[in-house]
């Protein structure tokens, strides 16, 4: 299998892939749980009712169990920018660092203060306040997810910043641009919908657990019919957001739809294959198939990439070698501009070093004409521009498929629980029970999409990976990441041990 | 206003920031404190728990703390973050194991079936308080000591040790730093349950505890004070930026900033009011004394690093390589934006004052451990 020594940017991808995954098996559920039980205790507060409050506290000691190793798996991604990206951090600094810090002062303080009073408040705090602290932790961990995202959109669609070639660096120029970009604001949209959507999976599928039991029925029907509800809601919402997702993707990420569709040679009126077994050892350019089955939807990927049905989509050829008809500038000419780029920014230095202005103006003078691919600069053949195409692909329809069914399963639960007749449906129960399993599976490949999908590039045509990594011995990686993944997975053992048990003791009642 | 402030000013502004986070930081280390007191101090299980439960409520705030310094340093001096981060490898990854085992450890304690048993996770919380709190002491020792590292012309960090930070844990001073601070986190431990805890045995072993720990931390503390006021030090030259060595550059420092002198010795009176509060005159708020104290000499150590033309991250290998609060920094745009950000702590510092209040108004007794929400208790 090719080259067996790992360098010391694939063993920070794979350490940052590594923690990133973990912390994503924990966060939505935090996302979508916290508001479910704020739902619950709401109802409590309004009717009084007990049952509704030990209700609120089954999910809410489940949420507990999420929450710890949630915190536990993000601080090490926070650092991580440091220890394994420090040439990255340093190079955007300026503009990744303000969501972190903005997301640490307004959204994790207000998780950490609430989130003591949520769980020991219940004596210490009156009714209503213990009520707002846990709206609070909702609308914390939330808020926790819109800075978070908004860097990572930046990073997918680099705006509001300008290069400064005397410190070699990204700086911000403009905030709001950043903040606002429609990339983050879908990321925000549909990563927080789809993690509501989990959430109800999660609650739907352990009520089914207990309806097979026959075990706390009514608490579990109640509880049923709130996800239920919720978890449409948001599964309709993220089908919406998805299809705004990847309208933005082909407008700003061309090479990664094309990933997403393994489509190779652009077309007007594109297909979307709605299934299909790809090529793994297919290469850009090479004239192997793309696939060697596939059923194809025509028109429809064009609709979805330009709103258009008869629009051209382009592919990955297109992307890597260029295509003069359409006008369309590929990695192999960009990486010629981006050489420029890199060479007299050097020169520009150098120039600098020696005091001599004009020559540097010179330099500077040419540097910013070619510096739009300085990125490109980096590679070093123009194939490298195309990320994974089969994994990107498999994530990409996985989640789709996941994402058609789920609503489905939310109405056929509220019908049954309509006619009254949910805890007799073995087999919807049982799918409810598996779904839980379906969600997380949904949710990684959804990121898997997203960031493998923009390989090689750490910020979308401006930085790739192997530039942004530290300069450190790869073994140190290596043994961190063993280290993480150890940990890491000792504790997922611990925390799934721990909430089979809680949900063995259910509720009280 | 803000929009007004120079480059150099904004720079200043957020290095304060950047303390007044961390010396918070110090002072919230008291619940690192009291995890290392569950050996020594509880003399039952009952006692264990109610210790565990005292911190337990607050565990999450210092944790964020934390997050939040990481984020700051970030935003406000990102070369910084790339350096020290970068380089000092080791250290880092470290301290954030030593977090990240603490995170789960309240929370899966004493809950049934949680695979490792409730001892494993008392000893993550102790190795948190300890080993965690020493290095992060010897990582800002390296402030005034230096590390092995050089930066080129694009300002990326090679790191010139293959210990990647760990050999700062064998500086003696940086030693003295780090163990000094794991003693002050246990002092600050024991007048937080002294404050929060209604238990008459474990209360009165908790005072004690206090002068004890103040007596194992006084040696370290002479260390650093005597270290400082005579090592040599690195300045800047504020015309060129040029980084020198000079002759008791943080005795100059202290006598140059004498707010900076009042504050560190301000400070060390108030730690130790503290104490003789709780250990002698039977007072219950000695973790007031004691916690602002510790900010107050917290704000001092920092600024003696970081103002009155000094480097903070000096490197011994290339002394231009040097980090100065001036050419570690974020752009003026983005300290500028982030300076409206910070607008919000006063109100983010309001509400955790708030809550804290509520939830500290009743002590914490063992009925309470016991009553009715036994079961969610840590
Ligand atoms: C329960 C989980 C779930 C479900 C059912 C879906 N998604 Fe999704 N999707 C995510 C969870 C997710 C996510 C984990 O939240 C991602 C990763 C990054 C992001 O912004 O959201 C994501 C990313 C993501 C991207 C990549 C965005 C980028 O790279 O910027 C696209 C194009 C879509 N989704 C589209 C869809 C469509 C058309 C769906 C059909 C209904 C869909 N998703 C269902
Ligand atoms: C590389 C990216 C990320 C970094 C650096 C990061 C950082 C962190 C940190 C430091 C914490 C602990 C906070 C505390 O002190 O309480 C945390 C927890 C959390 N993060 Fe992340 N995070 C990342 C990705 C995400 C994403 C993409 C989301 C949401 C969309 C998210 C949502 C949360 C939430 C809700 C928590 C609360 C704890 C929990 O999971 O239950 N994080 N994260
Ligand atoms: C928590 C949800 C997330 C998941 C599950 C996730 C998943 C991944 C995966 C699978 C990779 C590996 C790609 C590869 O090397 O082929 C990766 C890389 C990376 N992601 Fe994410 N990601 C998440 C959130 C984020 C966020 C919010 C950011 C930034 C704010 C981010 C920044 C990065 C960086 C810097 C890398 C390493 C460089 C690279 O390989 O591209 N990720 N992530």
């Amino acid at each position: 299998m090719g080259d067996p020594i790992l360098t010391t940017v694939d063993w920070a991808r794979a350490q940052f892939a590594l923690t990133a995954m973990y912390h994503w098996i924990f966060v939505p559920l935090t996302l979508g749980l916290s508001f479910l039980i704020a739902f619950f205790e709401s109802i409590y507060v309004k009717t009084g009712n007990e049952e509704w409050k030990k209700l609120t506290k089954f999910w809410m000691t489940l949420f507990g169990i999420n929450f710890a190793i949630g915190v536990a798996t993000g601080i090490i991604l926070e650092f991580q920018f440091g220890t394994n990206w420090s040439n990255y951090s340093w190079m955007v600094g300026d503009i990744f660092g303000a969501p972190l810090a903005i997301e640490g002062i307004f959204a994790f303080f207000l998780e950490a203060t609430f989130f003591a009073v949520m769980f020991f408040g219940w004596h210490r705090v009156s009714k209503g306040f213990h009520l707002f602290s846990t709206w609070m932790v909702a609308v914390g961990s939330n808020l926790s997810a819109v800075w978070i995202l908004v860097a990572n959109g930046w990073m997918q669609f680099p705006t509001g910043m300008e290069f400064n070639p005397d410190t070699a660096r990204f700086e911000m120029h403009n905030f709001w641009e950043v903040a606002l970009s429609p990339v983050a604001v879908h990321k925000f949209t549909h990563t927080t919908s789809s993690a509501f959507l989990l959430a109800s999976l999660f609650v739907v599928g352990i009520s089914a657990l207990f309806l097979l039991q026959e075990r706390h029925q009514k608490m579990a029907k109640r509880s049923m019919i709130v996800a239920a509800v919720f978890g449409f809601l948001a599964s309709v919402f993220v089908g919406f957001t998805g299809d705004e997702a990847a309208y933005n993707v082909a407008q700003r990420q061309p090479m990664k739809l094309a990933a997403m569709e393994g489509l190779y040679v652009g077309q007007e009126k594109a297909p979307v294959v709605a299934m299909g077994v790809i090529n793994a050892g297919k290469k850009p350019g090479d004239d192997q198939p793309a696939f060697y089955q596939e059923i194809k939807v025509p028109g429809l990927l064009s609709l979805l990439a330009n709103r258009d049905p008869n629009s051209f989509v382009p592919g990955i050829n297109d992307l890597v070698f260029g295509n003069a008809e359409r006008n369309i500038i590929g990695a192999e000419q960009r990486m010629i501009t981006g050489r420029v780029a890199l060479a007299e920014l050097a020169h520009y230095k150098d120039a600098k070093a020696k005091g001599d202005e004009e020559e540097a103006a010179a330099a500077l003078s040419i540097f910013n004409q070619h510096k739009e691919d300085l990125g490109y600069g980096y590679l070093n053949n123009p194939a490298e521009a195309a990320p994974p195409v089969a994994t990107t692909f498999y994530s990409f329809h996985i989640m789709v498929a996941l994402g058609t069914m789920f609503p489905m399963i939310f109405l056929l639960v509220l019908y049954f629980a309509f006619k009254g007749t949910l805890e007799y449906q073995r087999w919807l129960n049982l799918l409810c029970f598996f779904s839980i399993f379906l969600g997380y599976v949904a949710q990684e490949a959804g990121w898997v999409v997203a960031e493998v999908g923009r390989q090689p590039w750490a910020i979308q045509g401006l930085l790739p990976v192997g530039v942004a990594s530290t300069n450190i011995a790869a073994g140190n990686v290596q043994t961190t990441f063993f280290m993480f993944l150890t940990l890491f997975t000792a504790l997922l053992l611990a925390e799934i041990r721990i909430m089979v048990k809680q949900i063995k003791i259910g509720p009280e009642e | 206003m803000i929009g007004n402030l120079d480059h150099s000013t904004l720079q200043q502004l957020w290095w304060l920031i950047a303390s007044v986070v961390g010396s918070l930081f110090l002072f919230l280390t008291f619940v690192q404190g009291g995890q290392t007191l569950i050996f020594t101090l509880a003399g039952s299980e009952e006692e264990k728990s109610l210790i565990i439960n005292a911190m337990g409520r607050k565990w999450e705030l210092t944790f964020t703390t934390l997050v939040l310094f990481g984020g700051a340093l970030f935003a406000a001096f990102p070369l910084f973050y790339a350096t020290s981060f970068g380089g000092a490898y080791w250290v880092w990854m470290l301290i954030l194991f030593t977090f990240i085992i603490q995170a789960v450890s309240y929370e899966y304690r004493k809950k049934p079936d949680n695979v490792f048993g409730a001892r494993t996770y008392e000893i993550f919380m102790c190795i948190n308080g300890s080993v965690g709190i020493l290095l992060i002491g010897a990582a800002v020792g390296t402030f005034f000591t230096g590390s092995r590292f050089s930066l080129n012309l694009y300002n990326s960090v090679t790191w010139h040790t293959p210990y990647h930070g760990l050999e700062a844990a064998l500086n003696p001073f940086n030693l003295a730093f780090g163990l000094f601070l794991v003693f002050l986190a246990r002092i600050l431990g024991a007048m937080y349950i002294v404050n929060h805890v209604d238990h008459e045995n474990l209360v009165k072993r908790a005072r004690k505890a206090t002068w004890i720990n103040l007596l194992w931390a006084l040696p370290f503390l002479l260390t650093i004070l005597i270290g400082l006021v005579t090592m040599d030090g690195f300045a800047v030259d504020p015309a060129t930026g040029k980084v020198f060595m000079e002759k008791g550059k943080y005795l100059h420092n202290l006598l140059g900033m004498p707010a900076v002198l009042i504050l560190l010795l301000g400070g060390l009176g108030s730690v130790i009011y503290g104490v003789a509060a709780t250990g002698f005159l039977d007072k219950d708020n000695g973790i007031w004394f004691g916690g602002i104290g510790t900010v107050l000499v917290g704000l001092a150590i920092f600024s003696l690093a970081g103002y009155h033309n000094t480097a903070f991250y000096p490197s011994l290998t290339d002394l231009q390589s040097s980090l100065t609060i001036h050419n570690a920094s974020s752009s003026k745009y983005t300290l500028t934006a982030m300076s409206y950000v910070a607008l919000a702590v006063p109100f983010v510092l309001a509400y955790v004052a708030y809550v804290w209040k509520l939830m500290d108004a009743k002590k914490l007794t063992l009925a309470e451990l016991n009553g009715e929400d036994a079961k969610e208790m840590y």
